[in-house]
């Protein structure tokens, strides 16, 4: 009985030091909080990438998205890569990169009124596909292209 | 980080067309200083926001992929000239940046 009694003590007393933590900003509720998928961005795996963004890894090849991207970069650290997508209602465009790093690039997230079309410039350490994942409902579909690159875009 | 984004935004028939470019290092991290063999930091964009009469119409996540001086397009509907539209970035150690564009 005066066991229990003591980790009861000993409990309340770590719990109590962790609200103290919050509030004194030691422990960021940013970092709880945090609408950016750090996990994602950080998965070395496509799967697991797609499943931490987009909440599910289940894609379909579709021929409704268009990915614009030279098949040769000179440069791997500027990509000019263009999606368009006619798929209706489109949620949102990815863009992953599986031989990166890290493979998740970019998730651009359309409000109302917007079109399924984004185009941005990206880094490849190497040659690689190029994964652009639209997400419209509860579905995802994906088209992919090679992309050879003659110099990488990371390290140096 | 004063004026470090560059919009451009264009109506035609209907369709507004952003383009918009940002001034960043956008650093990933593994990119090594060859004098001291250590790694710079790293320092890229996170989170992008761009709205419309207070609608988001983009809002978009970044990894460390994004290449340097980050470009962004995009188009919309619903806008006409003289609207303005507002783009605004996070990056990942807090820094921050908005502005805002008459439509043409």
């Amino acid at each position: 009985m005066n066991n229990k009694r003591r980790s009861f003590i000993k409990s309340s007393a770590a719990a109590g030091a962790f609200g103290v933590a919050v509030s004194a900003g030691l422990i960021t509720p940013r970092a709880v909080l945090a609408a950016w998928p750090k996990a994602a961005f950080e998965a070395t795996e496509v799967n697991a990438a797609v499943q931490g963004s987009l909440g599910s890894s289940a894609m379909m090849d579709s021929s409704d998205i268009t990915l614009k991207a030279p098949e040769i970069a000179e440069n791997g650290a500027v990509v000019p890569i263009t999606v368009t997508s006619k798929i209706p209602n489109t949620d949102s465009i990815s863009l992953l990169i599986p031989k990166n790093p890290t493979p998740l690039t970019a998730v651009f997230k359309f409000g109302s009124g917007a079109e399924g079309f984004v185009s941005t410039r990206v880094k490849m350490s190497k040659t690689s596909d190029v994964v652009a994942v639209v997400k419209s409902g509860d579905k995802l579909y994906s088209t992919k292209l090679t992309v050879k690159v003659t110099i990488g875009g990371c390290g140096g | 980080m004063a004026k470090s984004i560059k919009v451009r935004a264009k109506v035609k028939s209907g369709v507004t067309v952003v383009k918009a470019l940002i001034s960043h290092p956008m650093e990933t991290g593994m990119r090594k200083n060859k004098k001291t063999g250590k790694k710079f930091p790293a320092h890229f964009i996170q989170e992008i926001t761009c709205s419309h009469n207070g609608n988001n119409v983009l809002m978009a996540d970044w990894g460390t992929a994004i290449s340097k001086n980050p470009y962004l397009s995009f188009k919309f509907s619903g806008a006409k000239a003289g609207d303005t539209l507002k783009v605004s970035w996070v990056d990942n150690k807090g820094e921050s940046d908005s502005a805002e564009a008459k439509i043409k």
